[in-house]
């Protein structure tokens, strides 16, 4: 099996991997970073966004054997080196964005890309960015707040 | 009561931290040692006969080390429905087997029929694919009335019939109600279609199976809303398991909305497998079995008649529905349709007439259970749509013909026409509330605004009332329930002061690990923070009912709420002991002790130091310890309502519906976390919206699921919503549980699918379309072809 050598969350981790073996699946399995979650089999659901050299992928779209030497950047490494929340995480908490946490990793990747290039998105750019995340649980009001609030813009609708 | 974050405080959901950073575990998390990994073999046809299941090739691939078929638990119990309903001549309903692995026949496409275990989980779908199965293909029956007609076309032979039951609700009030309709100066008749749904929690169901030879103890890990129902069908119904060798254990779990309150043959296998390999087994769905094999809901077919004098005064209800089961009998399906939803036939009205005819029909789908609402919905949007249809019928204003038949708030408490005995509420002030928020006298201009643009803009109103906090287990029984529906919970306050709350609820989402808290602290008067809850797992908690049905906080909060004061009651007694004082001289309040006169106190801390060291306790009258036990069955189900305004603009060059606004006014009676509560609400609008305009699970007449993808099944995406104002400020206390409170899970999904659906027609009314009716979704196709005749 190839073996691959990817920088990810900053460290430097190889894995011995299948060809047919896709990235969601590699990070989950083989470097134990189970916050990059498998929601559909289509590439529907975005629950496995991750970067991979700085721009936002769904994990199951790509072999892992082609992201070898590639810096890769998942949830697990989006708080501060001290343990506290990021500014978007911090913001999906405080705007109840997320409820049973299952597409939140992939919606605070794609939100942190989002915010990336346009910085002060509007809250229809919000919505039409997140088409290929797909949340069950909170009908994304508090996630478009909680963008929206990270960007350092005030919600439409507050939480109540 | 705790100054910050005890009831009524939107406190942040202490959970999120774990689920922000990436640190969640949920079941296909995790993966023990060992670990063997499972992959079925799903029938591609609707109905069909086995007649041979060749596994030896699977057998002989790489990494193979079992194979299983239904032939391996033909001697093991069936998956039982949970509700025995018997039909209107007394005869019990049809309860055909449902097995393990199907056995004999293949009822619905992605009927398992087959298991491979191997080392990988690639190794496990390529063996899938080199089982040699002959099965027959039989004519499928999808369609309910087909299935009730064509007895040549059965999905179980033995039972000789497609019928489960048909049942009348109240069989009593079925003569009456006839002659009342007969005699009625106006009746309004509608037929409509409850579209079937599939769940899709972003979770995929998982499942592990570990078995112990050295003590014989089985664990089984997976996605549950309710483990102890889950450990008790398996071991009293399907593998036989005593209860006290088999744990349960639903980590994180990533939604549910019903579709993971039930057991599933899964479950079953991979610990079957687990004991003969002696290794752990690991399945994980993937999202296309999860369209084939997940519980779907709704999927209805009513005629409704609502009789009413001519000035609009409600005479009569009376429904016709055929509510498909699919092929076998989910746990909680034959309650869904029948006590979820006949008992709500009333709705919030004086109305003294109401009959409920149900048949339950089998047919090859997959199996339909309880999903977000669970039968409410139903009632509701049949009971909002023919008051809709009865009020343009008369020339009656919507709202005004509403108003005209609500209970009023000085009857409480209400006896329904449908059986139930509403313990509160107060229907014109959520009415009063929608007015102001929606702004509805605002319409008119906004509608004229929109015709300026070439749209047709159209306004909706509902108002519902749902049964939650499921279930008193008395009323329950009566009803044809197999189990109680109490919850359970343990307050443990450790020596330390710090208390840990074992409960029977598990949150898929609901945010219990912060709400239970804010209970408890703002009752000892401590620091929520210095409270845990332990949830989802059978070795840990006390038996409890589990989370669906909006019960949560009702009934395990209650459970919760009992056990608290318990705790509080011994605290006392220590307190009392320690002051060298009588119990009854002693107040507890801001988590001090205090004799009552003087200035002797003692912390609640110091209490629970003194209860782990006993030395001088009188033994005969105080045990040293500090934990107490609650398990509470509620008197009454819990009665939320709500009254909801959607104003939707209609392109009438393409038929596409556009939310405007969705004002929702509710009455969950007491409050613990406003935010929560919120974002629960919000949840459900999004999915009532999704059924209304998007989600439709499409059988063709092969059986063949044709929206079985998340490429097919509009799941409702951020830009298909609006954003919500959602006003819980009109509350009436629930007089019979200690918090007051309703139960807010489901409200959104039940109040907004009439709104919307009311609001489109009335959109085509307004623009001059002879439009009755438009059957969910309602999709740009179905409008554009009611406005095109």
């Amino acid at each position: 099996m190839p073996k691959i050598t990817m920088n990810v969350n900053g460290a430097s981790v190889s894995a011995e991997v299948e060809n047919r073996t896709v990235l969601s699946a590699a990070l989950r399995e083989e470097m134990g970073l189970t916050g990059t979650h498998i929601g559909c089999d289509t590439s529907q659901c975005g629950a496995c966004v991750v970067h991979v050299n700085g721009k936002a992928v769904k994990a199951c779209t790509m072999f892992a054997v082609e992201a070898d030497g590639a810096n890769v950047d998942t949830i697990e490494g989006q708080a501060h080196a001290d343990g506290s929340l990021n500014i978007i995480q911090q913001a999906f908490q405080d705007h109840h964005g997320l409820q049973c946490g299952f597409c939140t990793p992939g919606m605070i990747m794609s939100a942190a890309a989002l915010l990336k290039d346009n910085p002060k998105p509007t809250e229809a750019e919000i919505r039409d960015y997140l088409e290929g995340n797909i949340c069950r649980c909170t009908g994304y009001q508090g996630i478009v707040n909680a963008i929206m609030a990270a960007s350092g813009q005030s919600a439409a609708i507050a939480a109540e | 009561m705790a100054a910050d974050g005890g009831m009524g405080h939107a406190t942040k959901r202490r959970e999120d931290v774990r689920f922000l950073t990436g640190r969640g575990r949920y079941t296909d998390d995790y993966t023990p040692a060992k670990t063997t990994y499972c992959a079925f073999a799903r029938s591609t046809v609707a109905n069909g006969k086995i007649n041979s299941i060749d596994t030896s090739a699977a057998a002989e691939m790489p990494g193979v080390v079992a194979v299983f078929t239904g032939e391996d638990f033909a001697d093991v119990g069936g998956n039982p429905a949970g509700w025995l309903i018997n039909s209107r001549d007394g005869e019990p309903m049809k309860e055909p087997k449902r097995p393990v692995l199907a056995h004999g026949k293949v009822r619905h496409v992605g009927d398992a029929y087959a298991a491979v275990i191997a080392e990988t989980l690639e190794q496990a779908m390529d063996a899938v694919e080199a089982i040699d199965a002959d099965i027959d293909e039989l004519d499928a029956v999808t369609n309910m009335a087909d299935a009730l007609a064509n007895t040549d076309t059965l999905v179980h032979d033995e039972i000789g019939t497609n019928q489960c039951f048909d049942w009348g609700w109240i069989e009593d009030n079925r003569a009456a109600t006839d002659e009342a309709i007969k005699n009625a100066p106006h009746v309004t008749t509608l037929e409509l279609v409850n579209n079937r749904l599939v769940p899709n929690a972003m979770e995929p169901r998982c499942s592990i199976g570990e078995y112990d030879p050295g003590t014989g103890d089985y664990r089984l890990t997976t996605t549950s809303q309710n483990p102890h129902l889950t450990r008790l069908l398996i071991s009293a119904f399907v593998m036989g398991i005593p209860e006290n060798k088999l744990t349960v254990h639903a980590p994180d779990v990533g939604g549910g909305f019903g579709s993971k309150i039930y057991h599933y043959g899964e479950e079953a296998l991979v610990l079957a497998a687990a004991k003969k390999l002696n290794r752990p087994v690991k399945w994980t769905s993937t999202r296309t079995e999860a369209f084939l094999s997940d519980a779907h809901g709704r999927d209805h077919v009513t005629k409704i008649e609502l009789a009413c004098e001519k000035d609009g005064t409600f005479i009569a209800f009376r429904t016709e529905t055929m509510a498909n089961v699919g092929a076998y009998l989910s746990n909680f399906s034959t309650a869904t349709p029948t006590f979820l939803h006949g008992t709500l036939m009333a709705g919030n009205y004086t109305v003294p007439n109401v009959y409920v005819n149900v048949k339950a029909v089998f047919t090859n789908t997959a199996p339909v259970d309880a999903y977000r609402g669970a039968g409410r919905p139903e009632a509701t949007f049949s009971l909002e749509r023919v008051i809709d249809k009865a009020a343009r019928e008369l020339g009656i204003d919507p709202v005004a013909l509403r108003r005209k038949n609500f209970i009023k708030p000085d009857q409480y408490p209400y006896a329904s026409a449908a059986g139930l005995e509403y313990d509160s509420g107060n229907y014109d002030a959520l009415m009063d509330g929608l007015e102001k928020r929606a702004d509805l006298a605002g319409f008119e201009a906004r509608r004229a605004e929109s015709a300026k643009n070439g749209k047709l803009r159209g306004l909706g109103i509902n108002a519902y009332i749902e049964a939650c906090g499921i279930a008193p287990s008395n009323l329950v029984g009566v009803l044809g329930s197999r189990v109680g529906l109490y919850d359970a919970a343990t307050v443990r306050v450790n020596a330390t002061g710090n208390i840990s709350v074992m409960v029977g609820a598990h949150s898929h989402g609901q945010g219990h690990e912060t709400a239970f808290p804010q209970v408890v602290a703002d009752m000892l008067g401590v620091d929520p923070m210095s409270i845990e809850i332990v949830h989802g797992d059978t070795s840990k908690i006390p038996f409890g009912m589990g989370t669906y049905g909006s019960r949560s906080l009702a009934v395990c909060g209650s459970a919760v709420f009992r056990a608290t004061e318990k705790i509080i009651k011994k605290a006392t007694l220590i307190a009392a002991h320690m002051m060298e004082d009588k119990p009854e001289n002693v107040d507890f309040t801001d988590g001090e002790f205090a004799v009552k006169g003087t200035n002797k106190k003692v912390s609640f801390g110091e209490v629970a130091l003194k209860a782990y060291i006993p030395h001088n306790f009188p033994l005969e009258s105080i045990e040293p310890g500090l934990e107490e036990t609650a398990f509470y069955d509620p008197a009454n189900f819990t009665y939320p309502s709500g009254a909801y305004a959607c104003e939707v603009e209609v392109d009438p060059e393409t038929g596409k519906v556009d939310i405007c606004s969705m004002v929702a006014m509710d009455d969950f009676g007491n409050v613990v976390n406003p935010m929560i509560v919120t974002g629960q609400v919000q949840g459900g609008l999004a999915q009532g919206i999704g059924q209304a305009l998007l989600e439709h699970g499409i059988y063709d007449e092969n059986g063949q699921l044709l929206s079985g993808s998340l490429m097919d099944y509009a799941m409702p995406r951020a830009d298909d919503l609006p954003n919500f104002v959602v006003d819980h400020s009109h509350a009436t206390r629930c007089t019979h549980n200690p918090i007051g409170v309703k139960g807010c899970g489901e409200a959104g999904a039940i109040g907004s699918p009439p709104t919307v659906v009311n609001a489109v027609v009335d959109a085509l009314q307004r623009g001059g379309h002879d439009v009755d009716h438009i059957d969910m979704p309602v999709s740009p196709a179905r409008v554009w072809a009611a406005i095109n005749g």
